[in-house]
């Protein structure tokens, strides 16, 4: 019995055959199926299970707008929840699942649910879940959660890939049906860049699902050929597959390409699914007309659907739903649907129509009336029909097709907040006056709904978005019927009659909530869930809003509709993410040395997107505080190298190159000789520090400065911004040159003597003091800059060179180390070194702090404006008792002294409004033998000796501590001087 | 959001960092008697318009312009786009 | 002379060539780079200069794709220009003694990874990885972009399947693999 509902016909390769399961058991299909048309030939009308009552349910519809017949694709890790089976292109060997059921499709156990639906009306978990208050967490929380939701997740990683694009354009033509396939024609034509994007694996829309005729083809043959001759124009990219999901700014366009989500697996290398940004000053939305369902009791079984439905099932799949099919209409085109299937051979058990003036017919039967009810537990058995004479019929079919009128496609029209505008002859909303800029709206989605009607729109669109003149080209002859409808939204007197399939939202739950006080159609959607599922309620919207109006007494464009928001339809997240996730989430840089450190066995830190050796473990070394230790001691004894190349540095030159320095630091550089470095402060212009760094003048008219490593790019940004905006007159120029030099810390006593091995000049104590910089040579020839300034507080230098040259200088460096024992340091002994020495660094300068905070407030120059300097004299920066930094240690040298902790004074209340101070940084200093730390003190200056609390209520610290100063070792500075 | 360089033409917003209200181009002068008033109300006092604004954005991933860019926080519509360096000799700032 | 040995942005002794079937990255480390800016009130003679060296001053968005020396617009009265290594090691000295106190010259040769990509899949790559409107650009054309979050030139020469792109050195292999990963997805 296999595909027993198969016709003859349509737009599959019925040569081909490809095998596939659902919940476990085989069917067969053909190239150019669905899932869901699949199915239906085989006789699978039951696809899934409501959201909350767990009603059984088939497909609604032939396209995205699905709300039913949501699936789960392949297994293992490539599980997909949630696809529409009208929207997945059948492959050989497709894997596929109902789900939100308990149990077997049939035999749901939590179809229960239905039974209680009194309880479960609009509202329910609003009203029901209310009380007691400790049962939420425990009880309705976890329950609620196992029932809810549909699909369920692999929780494995997504094996596949995704990329993100780029894509520029005249014209992008949304929707390749008659309308959008006569514009690409008429734009391709004039030579325009079009891209024709279309969701469908085929071109051509509604074309290949109806019988009109293009001139003398069949509307499927002209979108063939139409799309041969475009797909020979090199102006034109096709783009099947393809959603539009977004129509943002400025004409940019979102949209999602499903390369592979045909296949079994994307070939070796290819992404899944690519989303593009394309940029274009013009588009025309041709996306189409979604018909909309009529309510009626019982109108979810499976089998009922929307009569255009059954007739792309019918002439593009050469599928039925079943042998015997009714028809429910309150429009003409129902009647289309009777007369494509009576004349496929199915059986037309007869046509419903509410209206009293109903089109008439020799091939079957067709009543005034409505479906007042239907029967079937798992599958549409009988429909129960009021005559309009009041008399009853019982029709026994499997299918329906319903037929509530045609809604324009209007969504990409309202991504701007535009709003559209009622249509009385089509009873529908379409495009209002304020479209995206740039947008035009042709065929279907802006009203026209017949073919003739949307080639003709499709080219006078293009004509517009380009700017031709004259007649519209000429265009093949076609179906140009009116619409002739009578709106009818539900039956009078039903109760279960569904509008949301997929959120269980009923007629009565929208008047329920209108008793409740519910105005507002957005309150409306969010109280009933009316619109709210993976659909966004394309079939259900307009039934709730005529209703709601109904029930106020108001019009239905009075109510108005909701905001649509992109993406139109359901997009992956892993689209969003693109290739940026796991080790390429983010790009990260790597210093001159990291080569060679790898080598070392480093172990690495990220610092921003830099990998900066955090320490190098030795032989023996069990953990890392005997690697930092080690090296801290070596340094202070012979010597350390430490890569520092990741400090931001800044090329500043013009002849008011030092005037300029003289703006962004406090302190003054006017007068600072060529040949030396200054250490300058940074204020923001509320006086807050910003950063801080060394400018070194390696000529009258040209200074490099350094920035800290996290405020590289800020602090560039920052000073670009006083140059142009505040001083434009300035002759000066800034570049960054971050990366262009590779720049070491050579730091320890014997660091001169080590340096004087490669450089090519004398760098003695006089030659070449603390604070000297410039430009030398090395190894007999290599341009570098070598500059005297320590963060370790012992004898150091840095030097740069190129970064091309950087692996060798430090392999030269430890080759000429060698007989000192120079010792490669990492981030950890860094931070070590300058604890103890008291310098400030990110943790000091942490965005609240003042110069005066720093015990620099001597440093910001009176004699001079700079940025800041003006409201860091604000009075309430500038209090006696400000915090200052200090240094803390333990009373008891085996207590820690953990940063974030909080100073208490000794005897007093322990708690925040009584807080003193706090800890920035701390380390253990292997120089002293005990934890040190640097943090911030009320009145600090003054306090030296006092014994005070350290506290973290939170880590459980409290240990006595004695505030000493904050330069732990060497605080006259005779070691870097030396 | 499409930004129209005045030298490079339509670039992505994407390339860009926001700062804000241009009026920072107008810092006081310091050496004013009311400086600290002006300055104070020059770091804090900024209208937050519902319409059009003036702003700065700095062409980071370009060619490290600052831009004014008089947009409508209603509608995204961008009037206009000048370089800040203009604006600034145009509202008499010099050295 | 002195023996030191560069190694390349990607940290090879030579540059790296990844070929695909459409498609070929190569890593370029024959190009000296230095950037040139117009010193105020000369930008006259700052001009003169490069129109000497390039035969003409590049314009806004455009290079001069000139031999040995080249340059492309980076900026307002801003330029980066390049040269082979091999012979221009020293660029930005000589740039420097050329221009005198008409420019601020910065040495930039360590500051950046250079890829040129080639193939008739080139433009498919480049719509993977940046905004730029590659296939409406010609040759001398150059937009700064983002790719995977590194500002980058772009800069399309005049092979017409050829285009270069200047990157941050530092982060040379991350964008190396994202190119990688581009040229997987289109070959």
């Amino acid at each position: 019995m296999s595909q027993i509902n198969r016709l003859t016909g349509g737009q599959i390769d019925t040569d081909k055959t490809y095998k596939f399961t659902f919940d476990g058991k085989s069917y067969t299909g053909h190239p150019g199926d669905t899932l869901a048309s699949a199915l239906l030939a085989n006789g699978v009308r039951l696809m899934g299970r409501s959201f909350k009552y767990h009603r059984p349910r088939g497909p609604l519809t032939a396209g995205s707008e699905e709300p039913n017949a949501l699936v789960e694709l392949r297994s293992g890790a490539r599980q997909e929840p949630n696809t529409r089976a009208t929207t997945a292109e059948l492959f050989d060997g497709l894997v596929s699942k109902s789900q939100n059921r308990l149990g077997s499709l049939k035999f749901d156990l939590l179809s229960i649910n239905d039974r209680f639906s009194n309880f479960l009306t609009a509202g329910f978990y609003y009203k029901t879940f209310m009380w007691p208050a400790a049962f939420w967490e425990k009880i309705y929380e976890p329950l609620i959660r196992k029932a809810a939701g549909l699909g369920s997740l692999s929780l494995q990683d997504d094996p596949d890939v995704y990329d993100k694009g780029f894509l520029h354009c005249d014209l992008l033509i949304i929707g390749a049906g008659p309308a959008g396939l006569s514009a690409a024609l008429t734009a391709a034509r004039r030579g325009a860049d079009v891209i024709l994007a279309d969701e469908d694996f085929r071109m051509g829309g509604r074309l290949n699902s109806e019988t009109f005729a293009v001139g003398d083809q069949s509307g499927a043959e002209w979108a063939a050929a139409t799309v041969g001759e475009l797909s020979n124009m090199p102006n034109v990219r096709f783009m099947n597959r393809t959603t539009v999901i977004g129509a943002f700014d400025h004409g940019i366009f979102g949209a999602v390409e499903r390369i592979s989500d045909h296949l079994p697996t994307p070939a070796e290398g290819k992404p899944r699914q690519v989303l593009w940004r394309i940029y274009t000053r013009q588009s025309i939305l041709a996306a189409g007309a979604i018909e909309r369902p009529i309510a009626f009791e019982n109108n979810d079984r499976p089998g009922i659907m929307l009569a255009s439905a059954l007739r792309t099932y019918a002439n593009r799949y050469a599928v039925t739903a079943d042998k015997r099919v009714a028809i429910f209409t309150n429009n003409d085109d129902g009647h289309r649907t009777a007369a494509d299937l009576h004349a496929k051979g199915v059986r037309i058990a007869a046509v419903i129509d509410v209206r009293p003036d109903i089109p008439r017919s020799t091939d079957y039967e067709v009543l005034q009336g409505e479906v007042i009810d239907t029967k079937g537990r798992l599958g549409l058995t009988f429909a129960e029909v009021r005559l309009a004479d009041g008399s009853m019929r019982t029709l026994e079919c499997g299918a329906l097709g319903v037929s509530g009128g045609w809604n324009p496609n209007v969504h990409l029209t309202c991504h701007q907040r535009g709003r559209p505008i009622w249509n009385e002859t089509l009873a529908a909303f379409v495009p209002g006056g304020t479209l995206p800029p740039g947008m035009s709206v042709a065929g279907a989605a802006n009203g026209d709904l017949s073919t003739a009607g949307a080639l003709r729109g499709g080219a006078a669109a293009a004509k517009k978005a380009l700017g031709i003149k004259g007649r519209l080209p000429a265009l093949p002859q076609s179906e140009d019927a009116p619409v002739n409808i009578t709106p009818f939204w539900y039956v009078q007197g039903c109760s279960r009659a569904w509008l949301d399939q997929q959120n269980d939202v009923t007629v009565k739950d929208i008047k329920l909530s209108h008793q409740e006080g519910f105005r507002s159609v957005e309150h409306l959607k969010r109280y009933t869930t009316l619109g709210m599922a993976t659909d966004q309620g394309k079939t259900s919207n307009m039934g709730g809003l005529a209703i709601m109006a109904e029930m106020a007494g108001k019009t239905i464009p009075d109510v108005g509709t909701t905001i649509f928001r992109p993406p139109y339809t359901p997009t992956a997240i892993a689209a969003f993410a693109g290739r940026s996730r796991g080790a390429a989430f983010h790009p990260t840089r790597l210093t001159p040395s990291h080569k060679w450190a790898t080598e070392q066995g480093a172990v690495f830190v990220e610092v921003g997107n830099w990998l900066r050796a955090q320490w190098f473990p030795r032989a023996g070394e069990t953990t890392w505080r005997q690697s930092v230790d080690r090296e801290v001691l070596a340094t202070r004894k012979s010597v350390g190298i430490c890569d520092v190349t990741t400090l931001g540095k800044i090329d500043v030159q013009g002849s008011d190159a030092a005037a300029f320095l003289n703006k962004i630091y406090c302190n003054g550089f006017a007068k600072l000789a060529v040949g030396k470095v200054r250490y300058g402060l940074m204020l923001r212009e509320d006086g807050i520090v910003m950063d801080d760094g060394t400018a070194a003048r390696l000529a009258p008219d040209h200074f490099v400065v350094t920035t800290t490593t996290a405020n590289a790019l800020p602090v560039y940004r920052h000073m670009e911004f006083v140059r142009q905006c505040l001083f434009p007159d300035m002759d000066v120029q800034l570049i960054s040159t971050t990366e262009g030099w590779a720049q070491y810390a050579v730091a320890g006593p014997n660091s001169r003597k080590l340096l004087q091995k490669i450089v090519d000049v004398d760098i003695s104590n006089e030659a070449f003091p603390f604070m000297a910089c410039a430009n030398i040579t090395i190894c007999g020839g290599l341009r570098t800059r070598l500059f005297r300034i320590s963060f370790s507080g012992e004898l150091a230098y840095e030097i740069a060179v190129p970064t091309a040259y950087g692996d060798a200088l430090m392999r030269r460096i430890m080759e000429a180390g060698a007989e000192f024992g120079v010792t490669p340091y990492g981030t950890e002994a860094l931070g070590v070194l300058r604890i103890e020495k008291g310098h400030a660094t990110g943790n000091e300068l942490n965005g609240t702090t003042t110069a005066q905070n720093l015990g620099m407030g001597r440093m910001v120059s009176k004699a001079k404006d700079s940025i800041g300097s003006i409201l860091s004299e604000r009075e309430g920066l500038n209090r006696a008792d400000d915090l200052r930094l200090v240094g803390i240690k333990p009373v008891d040298p085996e207590n820690p002294v953990p940063a974030g902790a909080h100073l208490m004074d000794a005897d007093g209340p322990v708690d925040a409004s009584h807080s003193q101070g706090y800890v920035t940084s701390a380390c253990h200093s292997p120089n002293l033998g005990h934890a040190i730390a640097l943090g911030f003190l009320k009145d600090g200056a003054n306090r030296l000796g006092e014994r005070m609390r350290l506290v973290s209520p939170l880590t459980g610290v409290d240990v006595e501590i004695e505030i000493v100063s904050a330069h732990f070792i060497d605080p006259e500075g005779e070691r870097l001087r030396a | 959001m499409i930004i129209n360089h005045p030298l490079l033409g339509p670039r992505d917003s994407a390339e860009f960092t926001y700062m804000g209200d241009a009026r920072l181009i107008d810092r006081p002068d310091p050496q004013s008697d009311t400086a600290a008033q002006e300055f104070f109300a020059y770091g804090y006092l900024r209208d937050n318009p519902a319409g059009w604004h003036e702003e700065l954005w700095f062409h980071e991933a370009g060619d490290r312009s600052w831009l004014v860019v008089t947009r409508n926080t209603l509608t995204h519509e961008i009037s206009n786009v000048a370089l800040a360096r203009d604006v600034a000799r145009s509202r008499g700032r010099s050295k | 002379m002195h023996d030191l040995k560069t190694v390349t942005a990607l940290g090879g002794n030579t540059p790296r060539v990844d070929a695909f079937a459409h498609v070929t990255i190569s890593e370029n480390d024959g190009v000296a780079l230095a950037s040139v800016a117009a010193r105020m009130g000369h930008e006259k003679k700052c001009h003169q200069v490069l129109k000497k060296l390039l035969g003409a001053v590049p314009e806004v968005g455009k290079a001069v794709l000139h031999d040995p020396e080249a340059g492309f617009w980076t900026g307002p009265d801003q330029w980066m220009l390049g040269a082979p290594r091999d012979t221009h090691e020293l660029l930005a000295d000589q740039l420097k003694s050329l221009l005198g106190d008409a420019a601020s010259v910065t040495e930039q040769s360590g500051a950046w990874v250079c890829f040129d990509i080639t193939g008739p899949a080139m433009p498919d790559l480049c719509e993977r990885v940046c905004a730029v409107p590659i296939r409406r650009m010609q040759a001398g054309c150059v937009q700064r972009t983002v790719i995977h979050q590194l500002g980058c030139f772009v800069i399309r020469c005049v092979a017409d399947d050829h285009v270069r792109i200047l990157g941050p050195r530092a982060s040379a292999a991350s964008l190396h693999h994202t190119l990688l990963d581009a040229a997987c997805s289109v070959a």
